[in-house]
């Protein structure tokens, strides 16, 4: 990463995908007052992905707006991390994609909202108490399918491992960024090695670490996630409410 | 549901959750989305001792005779504050 364009586009593109990502449960969860959790939770990432996109057009300062950067770009140009981007899976592999987000997202918004950057500080003080719901709602989950039954605790271990990979990307090195990565290391760890103690889940061993997300390089799952999400913008442009 | 402080609890609906703990985050989801309140209570339907319809006669008609429980029999004198 090399500018604060850079670092504000990958948060936004982050918390966009997630959107989009949770957004796909609406209507689909396994009870109608999850189907809200999660829709609510979309709405959060939403939320920040705007705020962020906007700051990232006014930085880049070649006139695109929040719009422009969420449907006008191809999958190469996108800048999230590659976790966000993972079909949902089942429940488990949901929610443990939500709970590693979350408990890398809250510090990450933590740090952000004591920065230099006045915009940046801002938005992460308002992200930072939603990040910290997400994280509580993920967290209870995987305790409670982790510590549940031996089918759902098989399938919350599988999740985990599944997903795990993909959380080191998460903290590559950055020291010029407002806020490095890797300086948040500490507290999502001390945070999941929690939860998945008290969920009776092993925390996967670190081996293979998938990345390329923050430079561009994505999984196949991106571009059909973009397809769905940009149709509309694309068939008409500037379209409104 | 607590609106406000200073205000009490009122009932604002029901909802499903496996336990107490998700009961509480169910309802701020589903009851607090539009800063209805700053405090929630949940209850097991299990707990609650309702009165039945059937019971109506019995538990509320006799009251309606006893305008002796009304305090509107006494005179309020000139210049009480706060009566």
């Amino acid at each position: 990463m090399s500018s604060l364009f850079d670092f504000a586009l990958a948060l936004g593109d982050d918390a966009l995908i997630a959107a989009q990502r949770l957004g796909e449960w609406t209507s689909r969860a396994p009870e109608m007052e999850e189907d809200i959790a999660l829709a609510n939770i979309a709405l959060d990432q939403l939320g920040a992905a705007r705020l962020l996109l906007t700051y990232a057009g006014e930085l880049e300062g070649a006139g695109r707006d929040e719009d422009a950067l969420a449907y006008l770009r191809g999958d190469r140009e996108f800048r999230n991390c590659l976790l966000v981007e993972l079909p949902n899976g089942d429940f488990a592999v949901t929610m443990a994609k939500l709970f590693l987000l979350a408990a890398y997202q809250l510090p990450l918004y933590t740090a952000l909202s004591g920065c230099a950057d006045e915009r940046l500080a801002a938005i992460g003080a308002k992200a930072r108490k939603e990040s910290a719901y997400h994280l509580d709602h993920a967290s209870l989950w995987v305790k409670r399918l982790g510590d549940g039954t031996d089918e759902s605790h098989r399938r919350m271990q599988d999740a985990v491992d599944q997903v795990w990979p993909y959380t080191h990307e998460l903290f590559t090195a950055d020291p010029a960024a407002p806020v490095d990565p890797a300086t948040l290391r500490a507290d999502f760890d001390a945070v999941v090695s929690a939860v998945l103690d008290a969920a009776t889940l092993t925390r996967p061993a670190d081996g293979w670490a998938p990345g390329g997300g923050r430079a561009g390089v994505h999984t196949e799952h991106l571009s059909y996630l973009l397809a769905e999400m940009q149709v509309l913008h694309r068939a008409h442009p500037g379209a409104s409410w | 549901m607590r609106a406000r402080r200073g205000l009490s609890h009122t009932h604002v609906g029901s909802l499903h959750a496996p336990d107490a703990e998700l009961a509480l985050r169910n309802a701020r989801d589903l009851y607090t989305r539009r800063q209805e309140g700053v405090s929630i209570w949940v209850v097991p339907a299990s707990a609650i001792t309702a009165s039945s319809p059937d019971e109506k006669d019995a538990f509320f008609d006799p009251a309606a005779d006893k305008v002796y429980r009304h305090p509107t029999f006494y005179e309020v004198p000139d210049g009480v504050a706060h009566l």
